[in-house]
């Protein structure tokens, strides 16, 4: 996956200003940042479920912003997983797993059950398949929703933000799952909130805000001793939560540009 | 009292400040109501001329009148119905996609059809098939079954139009986006995710435009109708000219409009409660 000179506004708001990334076969790439900072709208610019105002992104060796491409194709083997998980409710856990397989892919009924089934094993919900998407809890849906992407034979998986609507207790079912898929080799692009998967599963930190990559390099560089101020700032709010004295509360600021502009010219040297 | 000891409560005075506690004024007030629902009762009771009553909404004589046109007056409401629904919903499906269409000239055209259809009486339409059509136009449409058709559906799409349409909006944003990034096309998205969705949010109220067509064709009648054409509304206009029986067809007749009208109502609120339940 390749995107250069990405850009998108929404109206006469620019989101993204910018963004040249590259995610390589195998490898892990977590995102974090700020609310606000276009982390997700650049992983839904990355499978054109929103349309980048200019800038190119190729995916799986085809250049997707290309009118001549056939972005449904290339979706097929780009698995995405959301934050509000996105199952249809209509269809049993098997169906939901089943239905791209033989509408898309044109597998037979038998085959795609045969793989949904294997995929369902894999995320510990086997026994789950006759039930419909209510009937789950949130970590159990989600964990069917990374099943129906794999279910597809992805070559890439794009993650939204997937544990930030769990109750906090079915974080890790999910977080293990993920974890399994990158220890097989699985090519992931992770925007996410855990900071401890971020840490100890990827091999790519990416840290943005206001539109733009501030700082990346390997995770423990980036979490663990962040060299600009703005990732600094962020990760001590977001790792030591009670720690933020009176006097400090101000400092929520700098994640609105508007607000800050110094710092936003210190990290962006315009 | 230092600032750091927690706070009491010796004083708030929390008794209750009229001779009845709340819970005690509201049994009374419920006993009062019963009383003068009762009272009401039996004063309507008491009033009725109840032989009068009997001779004018009850002789079996006019009933038997009017009896042998019943079957196919009722059926022909039946009919009427069925065929103004299937323009309906064939008009308001199309309606509701132009509504919805990224080519704004059949937005603007939709909304302007659901506009004009929704704010004329369906009687004038009626009208207007039947004599306006030829008379302008020399379109003479040949049955009376296919004029209450057209006539009645082409309103009723207007309403139709914004009931689908509500529908389809109504299945969440992030189900188009599941579907399309699973590599679904659009149109594949909207037959196997959106429509199965929006068809279970739409039933309740597609039910309801039923069941006001099922009484609009009260209003065909005034396209002209022989004998063999009559619905319901048509054949109690001619019973009421009998010389017995008053009103007795009318209140008859009343009562099958329930008998079309009232299963519907009950169907929608099945409808309304499985579907709640398959979302818990």
């Amino acid at each position: 996956m390749r995107v250069t000179g990405l850009r998108k506004s929404f109206g006469n708001h620019e989101v993204l200003k910018g963004i040249d990334l590259q995610v390589t076969p195998g490898e892990v790439v977590c995102v974090i940042g700020p609310s606000g900072s276009g982390k997700s709208t650049l992983l839904r610019c990355v499978n054109l479920l929103e349309k980048p105002t200019s800038g190119t992104v190729e995916l799986l060796g085809v250049d997707i912003t290309d009118p001549d491409a056939d972005i449904d194709k290339v979706r097929a083997h780009v698995g995405m997983v959301f934050q509000a998980f996105n199952l249809f409710p209509h269809k049993t856990v098997l169906g939901n797993l089943t239905l791209a397989q033989v509408k898309v892919l044109g597998r037979s009924r038998e085959e795609a059950e045969e793989v949904a089934m294997r995929n369902l094993r894999h995320v510990g919900l086997a026994d789950r398949a006759t039930a419909y998407p209510a009937q789950l809890s949130g970590g159990q849906q989600q964990r069917v929703a990374i099943a129906r992407s794999l279910s597809m034979d992805p070559r890439l998986m794009l993650f939204d933000e997937p544990t930030s609507s769990l109750d906090p207790e079915l974080v890790g079912d999910v977080l293990a799952v993920m974890r399994d898929l990158a220890a097989e080799g699985m090519t992931m692009l992770v925007v996410t909130h855990e900071m401890a998967f971020a840490r100890e599963v990827s091999h790519r930190v990416i840290f943005m805000d206001d539109g733009a990559i501030v700082e990346q390099g390997p995770a423990a560089q980036v979490i663990g001793s962040p060299r600009t101020a703005r990732a600094k700032l962020f990760l001590h709010r977001v790792l030591h939560p009670t720690e933020i004295a009176e006097a400090e509360l101000g400092e929520t600021e700098p994640i609105d540009p508007v607000l800050d502009r110094e710092e936003w010219e210190e990290l962006h040297g315009s | 009292m230092s600032q750091q000891s927690a706070r009491g409560f010796e004083d708030l005075d929390l008794r209750p400040s009229g001779r009845l506690s709340p819970r005690k004024r509201a049994r009374v007030t419920r006993g009062v109501q019963y009383v003068v629902l009762l009272a009401a009762v039996a004063a309507i009771l008491a009033s009725v001329n109840w032989t009068l009553m009997r001779e004018k909404i009850f002789t079996l004589e006019a009933i038997r009148n009017a009896a042998p046109n019943i079957p196919h007056a009722f059926g022909n409401t039946l009919l009427y119905t069925l065929g103004a629904f299937g323009v309906s919903l064939t008009l308001g499906t199309v309606l509701a996609l132009m509504k919805l269409s990224s080519v704004k000239v059949y937005r603007w055209l939709a909304t302007a059809y659901i506009e004009f259809f929704r704010g004329l009486p369906a009687l004038l339409i009626v009208f207007a098939v039947a004599y306006g059509l030829p008379m302008t136009l020399g379109v003479r449409i040949p049955s009376l079954f296919l004029k209450a058709a057209i006539a009645l559906g082409v309103v009723s799409s207007a309403y139709m139009a914004e009931s689908l349409r509500a529908g389809i909006q109504a299945v969440p944003k992030g189900q188009v986006e599941a579907a399309r990034s699973l590599g679904m096309t659009h149109s594949k998205a909207l037959i196997h995710v959106v429509f199965p969705q929006a068809i279970r949010i739409v039933l309740p109220p597609v039910t309801n435009e039923i069941i006001l067509l099922t009484k609009d064709t009260s209003l065909v009648y005034v396209a002209g109708m022989t004998l063999a054409e009559w619905e319901l509304s048509k054949l109690a206009r001619e019973s009421l000219a009998e010389p017995v029986g008053g009103l007795t067809a009318l209140f008859a007749i009343g009562a099958l409009y329930l008998v079309i009208t009232l299963p519907l109502g009950f169907v929608v609120r099945r409808l309304e409660k499985s579907f709640g339940k398959a979302k818990a």
